[in-house]
């Protein structure tokens, strides 16, 4: 009987989360309309989740495309086919790697600080106090942590791509004797702006909305305690990163069939 | 007497099967200092959370100058707050701005006035509570007391109606409270407002009071003014304002006989 009240318990738990959950996303996405009228404050958290995540994606996204490059070649080299390095490190980097390894990182650097930061000024009654001086803190404090957070990730995603191809010609032409023609000529033949680059960017999008949404909610709905703030942080990178390898699955089988 | 600004009726609220008001009344008049207290947990701060419209009990009503908080909806709740101040029992200020911007939040987000009539009008209530000098610290550079200070200055940056004070004696070394009880006063009797204080401090309260409400099993158990609360012969009065630890509130948790449980108890 326990166990079945245990399980009724969590369901009824859950249930309630996910209403929170979406009145949540409801209220935030309602907000968004306010912030476009305060530039400068989506301005701050641009910077403060894009710009100062910037070094990590960049460092991640050279290494990435080098490691890419070193297997790419040992593999292609096998079959002669070293030729196409250049389209197999763009084609992983734009389609897979370059949206999924970024949100992945995005949200250990940038989601956990937004929950991190949330939570405490609701566990210090900033949130309260902003209340009760008519200032909502959906408007002034959610939202534009979560718009800032859609807009950086596609941004974090295509420099991700970028510097990890420049990581694969570093390795593959620079190192390996890959002719640096044939790398860029490839990658031009292989890689196409719709199917590829585009629905990369789809990618990046929809995990950096998803990623921002339950940074900035685990934030909002967490326990206003030091212990509850941690548990909200843990939360946010293990849901992140679960949601975005699904979402991942998802979005290629539609994609890519 | 004049018109009550703030009128509670017939308040219920639970927590989950945790009963925390049943019949609560009373009544707050303009331009009087009204104490709120009451052991720690018999519900005082979440009668200011009823009156700010971030609870809503479960029956009853909380008029706040003419207006039914508990029916407004989102966007008038919030228009309502603007003739609110509130004072946080940990201060609450914004950690990231200076004491300047903490006072001008409210300001600069409610209104459209210009930044140089924000300076002039912050720098009023700074000087109101002694900390002009202070303007370019940080919270985390001030002391309990001087961040108290910070908190009642933004409580009244918008001159509201009625400024509520949770808890603003507790943690403060004797001084810092001496200078918060004069600022509760002064505040209220200069700029004409109307103030709520919920408190357990009954001396810090009897000092600044005009008027007392004791809550305890749920509702108003004692009233008056300080003189009367001190004199009163009600047993749950004299407990709790003479702080004597037994009384009709026990001193011991509710338990088994203690005979049983010592030797009755598993081995």
């Amino acid at each position: 009987m326990n166990a079945i009240q245990q399980l009724g318990a969590w369901t009824l738990g859950s249930v309630a989360r996910w209403g929170r959950a979406a009145i949540f996303l409801f209220q935030t996405l309602a907000s968004c309309a306010w912030v476009v009228r305060r530039i400068d404050l989506l301005m701050q958290q641009i910077f403060s989740v894009g710009v100062l995540t910037l070094l990590i994606i960049l460092v991640s996204g050279l290494f990435v495309g080098m490691v890419l490059g070193l297997q790419g070649y040992n593999t292609l080299v096998d079959f002669g086919a070293e030729t196409s390095l250049g389209m197999v490190v763009a084609l992983t980097l734009t389609r897979e790697l370059g949206p999924v390894l970024t949100a992945l990182l995005f949200a250990g650097r940038a989601g956990s600080a937004l929950t991190a930061e949330i939570g405490l000024m609701k566990a210090t009654e900033q949130l309260a106090a902003m209340e009760m001086m008519a200032v909502d803190p959906i408007n002034r404090v959610v939202a534009p942590r979560f718009l800032a957070g859609v807009i950086a990730m596609p941004l974090l995603a295509a420099m991700f791509a970028g510097v990890g191809v420049f990581g694969g010609y570093l390795v593959g032409v620079s190192l390996l004797g890959v002719d640096a023609g044939v790398y860029w000529s490839g990658m031009q033949e292989g890689v196409d702006l719709y199917a590829d680059i585009l629905n990369g960017v789809i990618k990046s999008v929809v995990f950096g909305f998803v990623v921002a949404w339950i940074a900035v909610f685990e934030g909002y709905d967490a326990t206003p305690t030091s212990e509850g703030v941690s548990r909200a942080t843990t939360r946010t990178v293990v849901n992140a990163s679960l949601s975005i390898l699904a979402l991942d699955f998802i979005l290629t089988s539609l994609m890519f069939k | 007497m004049s018109k009550p600004l703030l009128e509670i009726n017939d308040v219920h609220f639970s927590f989950g099967a945790n009963e925390v008001y049943r019949a609560l009344n009373l009544r707050v008049h303009k331009g009087q200092v009204a104490a709120i207290i009451g052991p720690s947990g018999c519900g005082k701060s979440t009668l200011l959370n009823f009156i700010g419209g971030r609870l809503y009990p479960n029956s009853g009503s909380v008029i706040c100058d003419g207006i039914d908080v508990t029916s407004l909806r989102r966007n008038a709740l919030f228009e309502f707050r603007k003739r609110l101040g509130m004072m946080f029992q940990a201060s609450a200020l914004l950690t990231d701005f200076s004491v300047f911007d903490n006072v001008a939040f409210p300001v600069r987000q409610n209104t459209n006035l210009s930044e140089t009539l924000i300076r002039h009008l912050v720098l009023m209530k700074l000087e109101m509570v002694g900390l002009r000098g202070a303007r370019d610290l940080m919270p985390a550079e001030l002391s309990g007391g001087m961040a108290r200070r910070v908190a009642l200055a933004r409580a009244i940056a918008m001159d509201p109606l009625l400024v509520m004070y949770d808890e603003p004696f507790t943690g403060l070394d004797p001084i810092s409270m001496g200078v918060i009880v004069k600022l509760i006063r002064e505040v209220n009797d200069t700029l004409g407002m109307t103030s709520l204080v919920v408190t357990h401090d009954v001396r810090e309260a009897c000092t600044i009071a005009d008027y007392m409400y004791l809550l305890g099993d749920g509702k108003v158990i004692g009233e008056g003014n300080p003189d009367r609360m001190r004199e009163s012969n009600v047993p749950d009065v004299r407990q709790f304002m003479n702080g004597l630890p037994d009384g009709p509130v026990r001193y011991h948790y509710p338990a088994p006989d203690y005979a049983d449980d010592i030797i009755g108890g598993p081995v």
